[in-house]
């Protein structure tokens, strides 16, 4: 399905997630790598490791409400992929990004600005294997 | 105070997901169908999250310390290994398929669309895959 083209909203978004990962180092000194911070909340070993994550997801999960109550309408979520699909692709994805040592979140926003030599080898990775992924699945299987 | 603020700072970085189109697997998916369907917005989140991290880290790690106290804690690795390539391609093929990467997911979890849970719930089994691998091969490892 074709999805319209948003410069402005996807650059403005892009700006607030920049000001959240900013907030974050100011506030706690951590990275905003999203893996890791679900990953530490769920294997979590005491409270203190637990609670400002969980905090931080509360304020995540928050977020479309936000927009609702702002905007009056939900963001968009057009899934065209089956639930097998999502099953595979968030097993790969969970195990992908803990033994790579990071997402798009913490390798590509925040790894990138760092000039970080991994993030700047992973980045280009992932961002190659998902577009050879999606060729192969649209356009030799066809779906 | 510390929560709160966590809390607030994952709302800004969901706002900013919700507003970039990066929860919306149609159009993470068309980002990288530029043989078909291509709507190269997503770009644009890239670019403005760089932008404000690229000013904004240097500028806070000009303090001595976080607001809250404690150290920043930026992973100082420079190590290319098999693993982080091999987890990192894997990541971008999850990725591919289910068109969610964790940071777009957990905001997603929101609308309370049942395809994000059943993501997320992936992402976890795959997390913990992962520790159960390491687990294993750390065991077979002599002391």
């Amino acid at each position: 399905m074709e999805t319209a083209f948003t410069p402005f909203a996807s650059l403005g978004g892009g700006l607030a997630i920049g000001l959240g990962a900013v907030m974050l180092m100011l506030g706690l000194g951590r990275i905003l790598g999203a893996t890791g911070i679900m990953s530490g909340l769920v294997f979590a070993q005491n409270r203190a490791e637990a609670s400002w994550r969980a905090a931080m997801i509360l304020g995540m999960i928050a977020a479309p409400g936000v927009i609702f109550l702002v905007s009056g309408t939900m963001p968009a979520v057009d899934v065209p992929v089956s639930p097998t699909m999502i099953v595979i692709g968030g097993i790969i994805v969970g195990f992908g990004a803990s033994l790579g040592s990071g997402c798009t979140s913490g390798h590509g926003v925040c790894g990138l600005s760092r000039f970080s030599i991994r993030s700047l080898v992973a980045v280009p990775t992932f961002m190659a294997t998902a577009g050879i992924t999606v060729f192969i699945i649209r356009h030799m299987f066809g779906a | 105070m510390k929560l709160i603020f966590a809390g607030l700072t994952g709302l800004v970085f969901g706002v900013g997901i919700a507003l970039s189109g990066m929860m919306n697997p149609a159009k993470v998916l068309n980002f990288f169908d530029i043989a078909g369907t291509w709507d190269p917005s997503l770009a644009f989140v890239m670019g403005g999250a760089l932008v404000v991290t690229g000013i904004g880290y240097r500028a806070v790690w000009r303090r001595a310390q976080p607001l809250f106290g404690g150290t920043f804690q930026v992973p100082n690795a420079t190590n290319i290994d098999p693993k982080l390539v091999g987890g990192s391609a894997l990541f971008g093929i999850g990725w591919g398929i289910a068109g969610f990467c964790p940071g777009a997911a957990i905001p997603a979890l929101g609308t309370g669309r049942w395809e994000v849970v059943l993501f997320i719930a992936a992402v976890v089994i795959g997390l913990a895959l992962r520790r159960l691998m390491t687990r294993m091969t750390t065991a077979t490892v002599p002391e």
